[in-house]
């Protein structure tokens, strides 16, 4: 075993096959899709094929819903964006509190620099959005709903298609932050509430650089980039051609690999919890224990800090995350965490075990065997777990 | 992942002198869960020789900080508390071999649990940083003093480099505008020239050595270097400005040597046995830098006869 990766909502491997079907676009296929010539005529080609694999994951209903991006945070930015532009008058957006920075980040900016009412919908203590909150944020003023599909540090689900139609109710477009949500549940955009939903291609497999924003037919919208007439004019730009085509083939993989995502790792990811929550006392599952994306498991272990678990899980061999302040350079923990309200004794040692189609029953077996000395070791150094003790009697975590 | 040193890995894996020390006479605690990190250093002090027998830490924190608490207990042990009182975080960090300047604060946890310790041994009834001035930070609990040291001590510039030494604004941001003005502030004292006629820099006396002239495009307001003996005048004008203070305490404080940036004194009188000698050592270190315009070190005689 040469290491153990565990951080696949981070990003995961290129899938072997993405990485051959990409490697003729860099020699072979190299020409422009724009020109018109049998070298450009090639790619295009190539381009409209990843299209429709990627049309197949999404279960959309035509090939020209799918616009190809650099990232999930340009199709997070361009869905935004789009819709305050083609609906000048309406100047609010709702989102949630536990979104990406992709989303989050813009949101700020659209309200400290240009006046935009925005909403952000608290969560629960299991990551579950207040629905209540939602419906009285709803009303005509509201351009767009963005709302994450899977939480990208507890896998917590959010009713995506409810909450859509919610939106459609008020005469608002809907958007759905969903890269980490693709490839690992079933969708089928076609019958579906969803105006657009954003992807990235380095969470399923294909390259970092690529990414797509999904657009129902019918939808109005504005370009972000402007420029040439690439992507039906809606993203200008020389197309990522190997990227474009690498995302097309991870969709496909993905599609086939669907069901071992949702029983032989769910299954894993599950035996990897119980283990941990049996052997290490004084820890807990954040997020929603029975909504949740089949191959994330955070661990919040209380007393600890996080990043010192990720050191000497690296000193393991084994790559995981942490939601802890000292891993990002941010020195507050997680929002995700503070927004669900995650006390500070567990938020700071909030670990994310995230899988993937290549994690094996061994490496999990790896993991559980050495989790519980590390998270011993940790704790005989900290002033709070000598004060409370491991036989602290009468302790009752916010998450059971 | 954050590039430490090998010395940070190794006081991280392997730390020294962890765990309870149940024979302390000295503890520092500083540090909150909240704040994300805490260290609770308890030392054994010899009460006749005031000698740091031993040292023990515990720290709920990141992989520096552990290290940083490793390092400290290191240090200390064999000191008298009155050398060990003028360890900086500095003298931490560069122990350690350096650490990331986002990871600053974790030394300087080291260094104000290090004059917790010691007040504590003192029977000193410790008031931490967020009593001595304005509390600044409100997420991270550290006032203006806190910062104000951590300027001067490290000669820091930037909001950013206030950030990561002491966490003050690095949450929800509000207080990013007053953390500026308190290193306005400083700065403009360590900027601040001396008047043309100060009574602490008798100029007539000192024949000053001559200088190139200025280029054409110099500065117009560039502070001109000290010679060596106006910069010693300078420090022996300071100190006598602190020692009537000292004095009306029944107190003394001497300039022993100066070594560079290392200015050695001897506190005497009833500041030898005072519970508050750490803080008159950082006092005379403020003094110090603040008159002469850039960083030095103040630390006491009795390490003379070791360097």
């Amino acid at each position: 075993m040469t290491g153990v990766y565990l951080d696949n909502n981070a990003t995961t491997r290129v899938d072997d096959a993405v990485v051959e079907a990409m490697l003729p676009l860099f020699t072979q296929h190299f020409g422009n899709a724009s020109s018109m010539h049998a070298f450009g005529g090639a790619v295009g080609g190539l381009i409209e094929k990843a299209r429709q694999q990627v049309q197949a994951l999404l279960g959309a209903a035509h090939d020209t819903e799918i616009v190809f991006t650099a990232s999930g945070t340009e199709s997070d930015n361009t869905a935004i964006l789009s819709a305050l532009e083609a609906y000048p008058k309406k100047r609010t957006i709702i989102t949630s509190v536990v979104e990406h920075p992709a989303v989050l980040s813009l949101c700020d900016y659209l309200e400290n620099k240009r006046g935009i009412t925005v909403h952000r919908i608290p969560v629960d203590s299991r990551g579950n959005l207040d629905i209540d909150a939602y419906k009285a944020a709803l009303s005509p003023d509201v351009a767009i709903v963005s709302f994450m599909w899977a939480n990208n540090e507890t896998g917590t689900l959010f009713p995506i298609e409810e909450l859509a139609k919610m939106a459609k109710a008020v005469g608002a477009l809907f958007h759905t932050d969903a890269v980490q949500a693709v490839g690992k549940i079933p969708m089928r955009l076609a019958d579906s509430s969803i105006d657009m939903l954003s992807l990235s291609g380095h969470k399923l497999h294909a390259p970092k650089g690529v990414g797509a924003l999904y657009v129902k037919r019918g939808t109005r919208f504005r370009p972000m980039l402007r420029g040439g007439h690439q992507e039906r004019s809606r993203r200008a730009g020389t197309e990522n051609a190997p990227g474009i085509v690498g995302l097309g083939k991870a969709a496909e993989l993905a599609l086939q690999h669907m069901a071992d995502e949702n029983t032989r790792v769910r299954a894993l990811r599950d035996k990897l919890e119980r283990a941990i929550l049996a052997a290490v006392p004084n820890c807990f599952v954040t997020g929603n224990p029975d909504l949740r994306l089949p191959n994330t498991a955070n661990i919040a272990f209380e007393y600890i800090e996080g990043e010192a678990i990720l050191l000497l899980l690296n000193e393991n061999g084994i790559a995981a995350s942490s939601g802890s302040a000292c891993t990002s350079g941010s020195l507050e923990p997680s929002h995700v965490m503070r927004a669900m309200g995650v006390p500070y004794t567990a938020a700071h040692g909030a670990t994310r075990f995230s899988l993937s189609r290549d994690t094996t029953e061994e490496e999990i077996d790896h993991v559980i065997a050495v989790v519980p000395g590390i998270i011993e070791r940790l704790r005989a150094l900290s002033p709070y777990w000598s004060k409370s003790g491991a036989d602290a009697k009468g302790f009752a975590p916010v998450y059971s | 992942m954050w590039n430490y040193t090998d010395k940070v890995k190794e006081h991280f894996f392997n730390p020294k002198n962890a765990g309870a020390l149940e024979t302390a006479n000295a503890v520092g605690e500083v540090g909150s869960i909240t704040c994300g990190d805490a260290l609770k250093l308890m030392m054994k002090v010899n009460p006749d020789t005031n000698v740091i027998e031993d040292a023990r830490f515990q720290t709920f924190g990141c992989g520096s900080a552990i290290a940083s608490s490793s390092a400290l207990t290191e240090m200390i042990i064999g000191k008298t508390v009155d050398e060990a009182l003028v360890i900086t975080n500095r003298d931490i960090a560069e122990y350690l071999g350096g650490l990331p300047p986002e990871k600053m604060h974790c030394s300087v946890m080291g260094a104000e649990a290090l004059r917790a310790a010691i007040a504590n041994f003192k029977g000193e009834e410790w008031v931490d940083d967020h009593e001595e001035g304005e509390l600044v930070c409100k997420c991270f609990g550290i006032d203006a003093a806190m910062i104000e040291r951590a300027v001067t001590v490290n000669n820091l510039t930037t909001l950013e480099e206030v950030t990561n030494y002491t966490k003050a604004g690095g949450s929800c941001q509000t207080c990013h505008e007053k953390i500026e003005e308190v290193l306005e502030a400083v700065l403009a004292k360590q900027a601040a020239k001396p008047p043309e006629k100060s009574p602490l820099l008798p100029v007539a006396d000192i024949k000053p050595a001559p200088t190139p002239a200025p280029k054409a495009d110099a500065p117009v307001a560039a502070a001109p270097k000290m010679t060596n003996v106006q910069r010693m005048q300078a420090i022996m004008m300071a100190i006598e400005e602190i020692r009537p203070q000292l004095q009306r305490d029944g107190g003394d404080v001497e300039l022993v040597d100066i070594d560079g940036k290392d200015i050695y004194v001897r506190l005497s009188g009833a500041c030898t046995g005072c519970s508050q000698s750490a803080s008159t050592m950082m006092g005379v270190q403020m003094k110090l830098v603040e008159k002469l315009g850039e960083f030095v070190r103040v630390k006491p005689a009795s390490l003379l006869a070791k360097v």
